[in-house]
């Protein structure tokens, strides 16, 4: 018999009880409502994780002294490991590298007449702007002069200008007190928020690394190098090379590990979704569970069904239907309750994981290939749990099945 | 040519240490538009007799040559090839499929069929007129929880005609109707067997029942104990014309009355 008959026969069988159909279905709709809510949650977090880290510049690589061990943390940062500013000139002569910016940090307090603001202070070269592809939105940054002479020239980030000066005051040409020295305010970044590790980047201020250095900390090390490179293709191999060349400079011998890490977009996501994915990983498990917990709900009641209807079976047989046309008939039902089950369980998932944004604000993305194996999943769920109600439909002997009460 | 053609068919079941010889050695031929009652009581083997005549079984030896073809040693699906093509089954419990209409019951064995295939006009068409040569083509719409005993074994008779099979097995096609009823059906068997030459092989232990065929075959401990023509034949038209109109309202009557009415 045709594939398309038996599907038709087999919608009616399905049909002839559909409340019970609709029962049987519960089991496989929850499982992959769940899947699929679950694994719209962990993709929207790491979704704006990724937009997050992204959004402190594309192309940028994180020099930092010190080493990773296994699990990504960090061990000895700073420690006998040091980054001077010759090294950042080094990184300059990297064919792939386009920008780098030294980087020093310090805190200080920051006075404007009675408004006082204790804020990070990060130490800068000219083109940190272009790597974090972040501009001023009030004024300029400072320039390669400013470096050179270590000029007291500060940009506020927009909370602490906020905080000193009030909300949409553009400071510029303003003096402030930092640390007993008065520094001129050059401009005030724009706003861009939390940088997918906590930290809100609004909440600091920028001045050349030479003046900090020199006037404000007083350290002669670098707490860290940043750079980019011309493209996205460049950047595992300028990381590379940037790698060889400062165990070059440190004299780290051949087989040791690296003294510094190198850091780049991708590791640092990697490490922030890490918790995100094993996170993901495990309820998916679970939804997985209930999945099968479906398919055997799928199996009892194919089971009960061909007992049901036995007569039926031995009539079909006695009229002309092989063993085989039993076979697909019954294993074709099973097919149909799991996928229709999961094409709902997937809408459902879908218009959970919406009503979930718009309740907690929690992001939420559900990938399309996330739906392609729900759908291929719920379909083998059915054929490998409706085998066996569907064998044994087939292996019934007509004349015994017509005589069953 | 004869349709079924049996000789010295024998079956032998084993049930656990036992061996039941079911069939001892029957032989015999029944040629197009016969209409041939098998009788005898339990155990007689009139029932594997049947479900080697319409394929659901195997002889364990002996031959069985159904329409010209040796069906003996059959694969079970050449059988139920066989079955689709050349036998219409008519059962004690009409077996038609619930939540179904009369119409979709009778196109069942086409569905089935694996050459010569009709599309869906076609079946329609041959499933219309099936129903309608047994009187119910006003009710193809009609699922079985909506239709008589005897109107569903109507459907049951249709849906044995629409491949136009080589021969008819009724197996107590009368068993779960009333008297009145039971003899529409044989009349419906008898007009197909005289007006269109179906052959009927039907099975029954109501001696009665099995006086509406030609031919009366009887089986004792597994063999043929005698087959020959049927004395007085009972032509149901003409007993269901003697019979007092049904009176659905009133009680049945008590059965020496109904007998007395039928035999006048």
């Amino acid at each position: 018999m045709s594939l398309y008959m038996t599907l038709r026969i087999a919608f009616k069988a399905l049909g002839r009880n559909k409340l019970r159909t609709a029962l049987t279905m519960l089991g496989m709709i929850i499982g992959v409502a769940a899947v699929i809510a679950m694994v719209a949650l962990g993709s929207g977090a790491q979704e704006q994780i990724e937009e997050q880290v992204k959004s402190q510049g594309t192309n940028m690589i994180t020099i930092l002294p010190g080493s990773m061990n296994t699990g990504g943390v960090r061990t000895g940062q700073g420690g006998n490991v040091k980054l001077i500013p010759e090294d950042a000139i080094a990184l300059r002569e990297i064919p792939e590298i386009e920008y780098v910016s030294e980087m020093v940090t310090t805190r200080a307090q920051v006075i404007y007449g009675n408004q006082n603001w204790n804020t990070s202070i990060q130490g800068t070269n000219v083109d940190m702007p272009t790597i974090r592809s972040w501009t001023p939105k009030y004024g300029n940054y400072f320039t390669e002069e400013d470096v050179k002479a270590s000029a007291k020239v500060i940009i506020l980030g927009s909370n602490v200008s906020d905080t000193l000066f009030g909300e949409g005051i553009d400071p510029t040409d303003q003096q402030l007190r930092v640390k007993n020295q008065i520094f001129r305010v050059l401009g005030v970044m724009s706003s861009k928020g939390s940088n997918g590790g906590g930290q809100n980047q609004d909440d600091q201020a920028f001045a050349p690394f030479t003046t900090v250095m020199q006037k404000l900390s007083g350290q002669i090390f670098l707490n860290s190098i940043i750079a980019s490179t011309r493209s996205a293709d460049d950047v595992r191999k300028a990381a590379d090379a940037i790698s060889a060349t400062l165990r070059i400079r440190h004299n780290v011998a051949p087989g040791d590990p690296d003294d510094v890490i190198v850091q780049t977009l991708e590791d640092i996501i990697a490490l922030r979704t890490q918790t995100t994915s094993t996170m993901s990983a495990l309820l998916a498990g679970v939804a997985l569970v209930s999945l099968i917990v479906g398919g055997i709900g799928i199996m009892n009641i194919m089971l009960v069904s061909v007992t049901e209807r036995t007569r039926e079976i031995g009539l079909r047989m006695a009229i002309g239907a092989r063993g085989s046309d039993v076979l697909l008939q019954f294993l074709i039902e099973a097919v149909v309750i799991s996928a229709v089950g999961g094409a709902i369980g997937i809408a459902l998932g879908y218009g959970g994981s919406k009503l979930i944004t718009y309740f907690e604000s929690w992001p939420t993305l559900v990938p399309p290939d996330a739906v392609v194996l729900a759908t291929v999943v719920s379909a083998f769920v059915g054929i490998f749990f409706g085998f066996y109600p569907a064998r044994k439909a087939a292996s019934l002997d007509p004349i015994e099945a017509l005589r069953f009460e | 040519m004869p349709v079924i053609e049996v000789k010295n068919l024998t079956k032998v079941y084993k049930m656990g240490e036992h061996e039941v010889r079911a069939l001892r050695g029957v032989s015999l031929s029944i040629e197009e538009g016969e209409f041939v009652a098998v009788t005898g009581p339990s155990g007689s083997g009139k029932s594997t007799f049947m479900h080697i005549a319409g394929c659901l079984d195997r002889p364990t030896s002996g031959t069985y040559v159904l329409a010209g073809r040796d069906v003996s040693k059959l694969s079970k699906d050449d059988l139920a090839r066989v079955r689709n093509n050349n036998i219409g089954f008519v059962f004690q419990g009409f077996n038609l499929l619930t939540r179904t209409t009369a119409l979709d019951n009778v196109e069942l064995p086409m569905l089935y069929r694996s050459k010569n295939k009709f599309k869906t006009p076609d079946r329609h068409k041959r499933a219309m007129n099936a129903l309608s040569a047994v009187n119910l083509g006003d009710r193809h719409h009609h699922m079985p929880n909506q239709l008589s005993g005897g109107q569903q074994q109507r459907v049951a008779i249709a849906r044995a005609l629409v491949n136009e099979p080589s021969m008819i097995l009724a197996d107590e096609p009368t068993g779960n109707l009333d008297t009145r009823t039971s003899i529409e059906v044989m009349g419906i068997f008898q007009r197909l067997n005289k007006e269109r030459g179906i052959t009927v092989l039907l099975i029954t232990h109501e001696l009665d029942i099995a006086e509406y065929g030609t031919r009366l075959i009887r089986f004792r401990d597994g063999r043929v104990v005698s087959d020959a023509a049927v004395a007085h034949r009972r032509n149901a038209v003409d007993e269901l014309a003697a019979l007092p109109p049904p009176e659905p309202d009133t009680p049945p009557p008590p059965p020496a009355e109904a007998e007395a009415a039928a035999h006048a």
